[in-house]
């Protein structure tokens, strides 16, 4: 069912408790703690960024974690997928390696990518996350070519690529799209719309504030959703992906969701753009973590402490996590010139 | 006390020029509209003139600057302002391929006299993709002029000059630049094409050549060595890579003997390459009294760890020391 995008777009709609049925506990309690892990693992970034211990931009996603995660939990470690410069839940999603990443952040060799790469540069080959990089629309052409590689492959394994609304108005969308749609490759695009490219909100940018009109244009099957309803988008998923697998189609995925910091660091920018002020509190209202927590207690599948006990433990590990990585080491030296050539 | 200005309020001055005397001179870029992206360089520009010549846009770099080359084959005077230059690899073909080829292969009938504005920006732990300038590349492009200023007053002179050039300019400024201060003159509008390196040091011992940031790390450097040494240098300020005139420079060698070059970028079929193989082609080869040298980034991209980013930009230090090496 496609749901209405003016309806998406509006953070007046969609604030209810999060509709649980037909998901079993144990992966309805997964999909909260790695939502509540990203959350918790990006407050600790901001503190950072704020204290001035993070010296590398930081493009926090608080508020949109939803998507990652769904989509992390239809993916299988061979599966590639690639993100952009807003990607900490990506890869979170994937490993729930906190360590790895605090300690990349602060530029220590304990870190995913050594050091070398920051926030903006961040990989986990070993569970599927191929790279993210800070050209905007840089990996939709990448990853294309990651799905023409699976479909090689015949293993029945997709790629993902996550970008964002401002990343459509960059040419190779549409050369992707346009590739992918002829040469059926199995490539899942993401499309976290968050209505903002920087300062400048999708009405300055794009004549229709939905994306997935390039999709239609590539007879690429799309749907948009509620970028903040993980359960939601996971049981679209589940089915689509499946479907990817075996006939090697790609497919659009359109999120609407809002990101609750400015377009970099600590701040919430609420004097930047037009409407942001306005909505930024309307939006938290539609917080992807609290509407499937209130579902979980209000179904009975966890109870009100239990998720206290569950916020405290996982408050617990990134605090640990983020002191070790502060007192991990530099990487060598050499390792400047030693990584140009294999 | 004498007025003074900086570099980043040097450039907001020269479009305040362009934008009171020039109706067809416009502006188009991501962030024009938003107070991040372009420092103090365009501060309330589109408030001042309208956002119809102060034009924020989608983030599409090879569609604005393919708009802003055929604007500017169209009578206008356009620029396209690319808030680092890593951003305008985008439209690499816009600039390189057509623009670049406008005037010669359709025999002087037509030509596109667009600037392409980038921002050098970078360090704080930005690493590989965020850091780049890469100005040698475009140098390398017959029929594209290249100018990199060091001074508040180039900063300013300079743009104006490139906009009203007949030939499509690649325009580079440097954010480390920004809060450079010096004192205020008037508007001088220079031709491009009589746009010499600037000696801004006199001195027998050695011919320096900086270019852009690395013209403030050398200045320093010599201005140093002249006090605490003796050591007296000819330091030049390059301004533009292309077309590149030399004969100044070649001069000062003739006079000096010694030749040292700073780039801030990889030394592989670099500009300080260009200017020590020209020089090297040309001086009186006796007059010599050591190898030219030139100073570069290390060959590797930019890392975020601020241990090797540390190690990685050049500093006044190395040209010291270099320097006293040279005139040992
Ligand atoms: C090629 C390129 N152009 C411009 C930028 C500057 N930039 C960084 S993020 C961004 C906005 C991207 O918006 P969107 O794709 O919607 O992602 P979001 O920031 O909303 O997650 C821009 C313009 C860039 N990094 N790369
Ligand atoms: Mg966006």
């Amino acid at each position: 069912m496609k749901q209405e995008v003016n309806e998406l777009i509006d953070p007046s709609k969609f604030r209810d408790r999060i509709d649980i049925k037909g998901i079993e506990k144990s992966l309805l309690v997964d999909m909260l703690r790695k939502m509540v892990l990203i959350r918790k693992a990006e407050e600790k970034l901001s503190e950072h960024v704020e204290s001035g211990k993070i010296k590398c931009p930081c493009h926090l996603g608080i508020g949109q974690e939803a998507i990652g995660v769904a989509v992390s939990l239809v993916m299988r470690k061979s599966d590639r997928a690639f993100g952009a410069h807003r990607s900490h839940s990506h890869f979170l999603a994937l490993n729930e390696n906190t360590y790895s990443l605090f300690a990349e952040v602060l530029g220590k060799y304990d870190g995913c990518s050594h050091g070398m790469g920051g926030s903006m540069h961040i990989v986990d080959n070993d569970n599927g996350f191929k790279g993210s990089v800070p050209i905007v629309g840089a990996t939709i052409p990448i990853a294309t070519g990651a799905g023409l590689a699976a479909k090689m492959d015949k293993a029945g394994d997709i790629s993902i690529s996550y970008f964002g609304d401002g990343a459509c108005e960059e040419g190779v969308l549409h050369e992707s799209l346009n590739m992918a749609s002829i040469m059926n490759l199995p490539v899942l695009y993401v499309c976290e719309n968050n209505l903002f490219a920087s300062h400048l909100h999708i009405d300055l940018r794009q004549p229709s504030n939905s994306t997935s009109r390039f999709a239609k244009a590539h007879h690429i099957n799309y749907n948009t959703v509620d970028g903040n309803d993980v359960v939601g988008m996971y049981k679209l998923l589940k089915s689509e992906v499946e479907s990817m697998r075996s006939s090697n189609t790609p497919y659009y995925l359109e999120a609407f969701t809002y990101r609750w910091k400015g377009h970099v660091g600590h701040r919430d920018d609420i004097d930047v753009g037009v409407k942001r002020g306005a909505q930024l509190d309307s939006w938290k209202k539609r917080d992807p973590i609290k509407r499937l927590a209130d579902s979980l207690i209000y179904e009975g599948v966890l109870t009100e402490s239990e998720y206290q006990y569950l916020n405290h433990e996982i408050q617990n590990k990134i605090n640990s996590d983020w002191e070790k990585a502060e007192l991990a080491s530099f990487p060598e030296n050499e390792f400047l010139i030693t990584q140009v050539y294999s | 006390m004498k007025k003074t200005t900086t570099y980043a309020a040097g450039i907001l001055e020269a479009y305040e020029y362009l934008l009171t005397n020039h109706p067809d001179f416009f502006i188009i870029g991501q962030g024009l509209w938003s107070p991040w992206y372009v420092g103090a360089t365009m501060t309330d520009l589109d408030k001042k003139f309208g956002k119809d010549r102060v034009i924020d846009c989608p983030v599409s770099e090879l569609a604005t600057t393919g708009a802003t080359v055929g604007a500017s084959i169209c009578g206008y005077r356009p620029m396209i302002v690319h808030p680092r230059v890593d951003f305008m690899l985008l439209a690499v073909d816009q600039i390189v391929t057509q623009a670049a080829k406008w005037r010669h292969m359709f025999g002087g009938n037509s030509t596109a006299p667009a600037t392409f504005r980038a921002i050098i920006n970078r360090g704080g732990e930005q690493g590989a993709q965020h850091s780049q300038s890469l100005h040698s590349w475009f140098a390398h492009i017959p029929g594209l002029k290249v100018v990199m200023p060091y001074t508040a007053k180039d900063a300013r002179d300079l743009m104006i000059s490139s906009v009203l050039s007949n030939d499509p300019v690649v325009f580079l400024d440097d954010r480390w630049l920004y809060e450079k201060e010096e004192e205020y003159t008037e508007i001088e509008i220079l031709d491009l094409n009589e746009v010499l390196p600037q000696k801004l040091r006199n001195g027998d011992d050695i011919t320096v050549v900086g270019i852009s940031y690395t013209s403030l790390l050398c200045e320093k450097a010599c201005e140093h060595l002249e006090n605490t040494q003796g050591i007296k240098s000819d330091f030049f300020d390059l301004r533009v890579l292309n077309p590149l005139k030399l004969e100044n420079i070649i001069q000062s060698v003739n006079k000096t003997g010694r030749l040292l070059v700073v780039d801030g970028d990889w030394s592989s079929c670099g500009i300080a390459s260009e200017i020590i193989a020209s020089i090297v082609e040309r001086v009186d080869l006796l007059a010599l009294k050591s190898s030219p040298k030139r100073i570069t980034l290390p060959d590797s991209p930019a890392p975020t760890s601020k241990a090797l980013e540390q190690l990685y930009y050049i500093k006044e230090e190395q040209i010291i020391e270099t320097i006293i090496d040279l005139v040992k």
